[in-house]
């Protein structure tokens, strides 16, 4: 549904302006009942084309693989078995969001219905179409993930798909396309100064950067979310709450999301490709250089010491 | 009697299969299954108590910031901890907006399309309808979206983003906003005005929010927006006399500020004048016929194991029940229990509620909410805090209540050395499309089916689409 927010004339407009026509959608599609029954039967077949196959969701394999806790309303048939059947006659497969990418949050501990991804389970390749699975245009499953996904992100994926300009290589290691996964949730972090200087917040509010005690992922995260707008121009750290990683798999199993991990003082979780030592010393060096006014603001709701020319 | 099994029930939120016993071209008997369950209160169960905030949200894509509101309702009730007036006011207008953006998108994209269908054709009123209303390409939703994106971005100023924002915490919310932010969302909520008043309405909000009787909505109706449209349709196929039930109707309260809630907490019997309080401790959710199984009937104590191969079951949604009766929640309720006095006299007419009361309600709720959230903007003092910090949740049981759009949502807590013992949470579509109950009670909309005309259409009557879509359902988050 996030992705209803897209574009500036509407996502239907949109859709299609890119010649991209709606086969079938559960939330806006007409067609309802025997009708849909009708148009799954015929791409099943193999007389309706399917350019892109999108699912949303975990894809539930329990209970004791029978598929049963998300049976298709009007058939006897469990997703499980129908996400099979249509991403044979795809040419591409979308997953939309960490759960129909990864497993997501249906997968946290204990895991009661056995959820996976599409294409994973958790980080590990297979999910419910097993890992040698290739959609007709040879690509693997494309994982759009996050939760919720960005809609740019869903949209130009769809976009770009049907422009025939999204290839292998335009993928990462776990399937997402690189456009917003070459990029760290960092990037582009509207307290980036507070980062440089290690000037940390201490509560959830404070302005200061939220890594050193709050839990914040951001500088290990994928995802372009602080280089483009959430509606309109928000994102998680902008708004005052910690990066948890909704992009990666397994990111539902963080206990104490808004609590960084430490061991001796020393956050555990350190930015992603970064020697410790550099950074410990980095660290040191930055936060013995940190300006009051930085210093004061980290720990304040709000700008309380403006910008000047120092003495 | 023929047997109709319909689904997959497009147009709704989530995963709902209808089964129809048919006698004599009426429906004699429904049975409404969730066919969909994920284990959230088992995952919740082991977690610390502020993990709520992340977990819980995310059972739905469109309610999930009232999920927020009810799980650090929750939280706070163990705490103790106080937002202050900002962080209130701030959490109330990202609250209106999911809430506004939800009504928005039922009325235009799920419930209007099916009076664009083809087998309405023959109506004097078809063509202009189906040009505003058909799925998809329909002129309205060109209209919608764009209108709906930009109410939205209200959340990106409060909520980072939408859905699921951790910025609603049991203290308050957790941006302070400046004052170039309270101007912008000053000027959203006025571009989101001029889109109600100019498509929706076609007449000033206050206007809307007048109306106090039928006559004076029957006077509406002659008017130019989509809402008059939709009147005009109401009531040439009356609809008032469509998937009608007369049950309590209750309502958690919502939008709570110093001088109360905007829509208070409250049952409301269809028969009665006045709106009396709710016995809380009446809750009890019964597992006859879902895939559960047994435990205790107070949400307070239950423990919820999933049972596929339970006898007779045939949903994955419970039955809430209140004092052993099933009742009806939604913005009919809201407003019932609230005193509006459009939505009581159009429910005193029909001696209970129906298609047509529950669209209304949740279209005049739209003008409430939106004349609400200008005046909260506002209110909003630059100058003070937007949060208060508490210690962490340790011991204790809470619930957290709140209105989602489609009603009464709980989140019942029990916390011990800061841990989560149970998480039992009841959804608006828990209560209106629950199972029958152990004593054969059927639920709201398996009542409001009953008698339902389907003539030689069968399982592709409209009127069983306008009556399932009446109520609203979010059917993901009604077995969670």
């Amino acid at each position: 549904m996030a992705v209803l927010e897209h574009g500036a004339a509407g996502w239907f407009a949109e859709l299609k302006s890119f010649g991209i026509n709606l086969l079938w959608h559960p939330s806006v599609s007409e067609e309802t009942g025997d009708e849909v029954l009708d148009i799954l039967a015929r791409v099943e077949s193999g007389e309706t084309p399917l350019d892109i196959l999108c699912i949303e969701g975990s894809i539930l394999r329990g209970p004791h693989g029978t598929g049963k806790f998300n049976r298709m309303s009007g058939t006897g048939r469990t997703l499980l078995d129908i996400s099979r059947s249509l991403a044979a006659r795809a040419d591409y497969c979308v997953a939309v969001g960490s759960c129909a990418a990864y497993g997501g949050i249906p997968a946290g501990d204990p895991d009661p219905t056995d959820a996976c991804g599409l294409h994973y389970d958790g980080a590990e390749p297979g999910g419910a179409l097993g890992r040698d699975y290739r959609s007709a245009s040879g690509l693997p499953v494309i994982n759009v993930s996050g939760c919720a996904p960005h809609p740019g992100w869903m949209m130009e994926t769809f976009q770009a798909l049907a422009m025939g300009d999204l290839a292998a290589d335009d993928l990462d290691a776990l399937g997402r396309p690189k456009f917003f996964a070459a990029h760290l949730a960092h990037h582009g972090c509207s307290r980036n100064e507070f980062y440089e200087f290690k000037a940390s917040a201490r509560v959830l509010s404070e302005r200061g950067c939220m890594m050193e005690h709050l839990g914040c992922k951001a500088t290990q995260a994928i995802g372009d979310c602080n280089q483009r707008a959430w509606n309109g121009g928000g994102s998680c750290t902008h708004a005052g709450f910690a990066c948890i990683s909704c992009t990666a798999p397994n990111f539902e199993n963080t206990r104490n999301f808004h609590v960084t991990p430490k061991v001796a003082g020393i956050p555990v979780g350190l930015p992603l490709d970064m020697p410790k030592a550099w950074f410990m010393t980095l660290a040191a060096l930055s936060k013995s250089a940190t300006p009051e006014r930085v210093r004061k603001n980290a720990e304040a709701d709000r700008i309380v010491e403006n910008p000047r020319r120092g003495k | 009697m023929t047997r109709l099994i319909v689904g997959p029930f497009n147009r709704v939120e989530g995963d709902l299969e209808l089964t129809l016993d048919i006698a004599e071209g009426r429906v004699a008997q429904a049975r409404v299954a969730t066919t969909l369950y994920r284990g959230f209160e088992q995952i919740l169960v082991g977690r610390l108590a502020a993990d709520a905030l992340t977990i819980a949200p995310r059972i739905c894509g469109i309610c999930s910031l009232s999920q927020s509101m009810a799980a650090a309702a929750a939280l706070r009730g163990i705490s103790g901890v106080q937002p202050p007036p900002n962080g209130v006011l701030a959490a109330n207008i990202a609250h209106a907006a999911e809430n506004i953006a939800d009504h928005l998108t039922h009325f235009y994209l799920f419930f209007m399309p099916d009076f664009a269908r083809a087998s309405y054709a023959g109506e004097g009123w078809f063509a202009p309808v189906a040009a505003r209303f058909t799925a998809v390409s329909g002129a309205a939703a060109q209209e919608v979206l764009p209108a709906r994106a930009r109410l939205l971005h209200v959340m990106g100023l409060i909520a980072g983003k939408w859905p699921h924002s951790l910025a609603i915490q049991p203290g308050g919310v957790t941006r302070a906003l400046d004052l170039g932010e309270k101007m912008r969302l000053i000027a959203i909520l006025s571009d989101f005005r001029a889109f109600l008043e100019r498509s929706l309405f076609a007449a000033p909000l206050e206007q809307v929010a007048a109306i106090a009787t039928p006559e004076q909505l029957a006077d509406f109706s002659q008017g130019q927006g989509d809402f008059a449209a939709f009147l005009r349709v109401a009531e040439s196929l009356r609809l008032e006399t469509l998937g009608a039930v007369a049950l309590p109707l209750i309502s958690f309260g919502a939008y709570h500020s110093a001088q109360g809630a905007l829509f208070p907490a409250g049952l409301f019997d269809p028969g009665a004048s006045e709106a009396r309080p709710l016995p809380i401790g009446a809750i009890g959710e019964d597992v006859a016929f879902s895939y559960m199984r047994d435990s205790a009937a107070d949400p307070a104590r239950s423990v919820t194991q999933p049972d596929a191969d339970r006898e007779n079951a045939y949903s994955w949604a419970k039955a809430p029940r209140l004092s052993g009766e099933p009742a009806e929640t939604g913005a009919v309720a809201r407003q019932a229990v609230a005193g509006d006095p459009l939505i009581r006299a159009l429910i005193a007419q029909a001696g209970g509620t129906n298609v047509f009361v529950r669209v209304v309600a949740r279209v005049i709720e739209i003008a409430r909410l939106a004349l609400a959230a200008e005046g909260w903007a506002r209110e909003i003092r630059l100058k003070e805090s937007f949060s208060e910090h508490g210690p962490a949740p340790l011991h204790g049981e809470s619930i957290g209540m709140v209105e989602a759009a489609r009603g009464a949502l709980g989140h019942w807590l029990s916390v011990e050395k800061g841990v989560i013992q149970r998480y039992q949470i009841v959804a608006p579509t828990t209560w209106n499309f629950s199972p029958r109950d152990a004593r054969g009670v059927p639920g709201p909309l398996e009542q409001a089916l009953v008698g339902v005309d389907v003539g030689a259409a069968g399982a592709k009557a409209p009127v069983i689409q306008h009556v399932v879509r009446s109520f609203d359902p979010c059917m993901v988050c009604t077995a969670h």
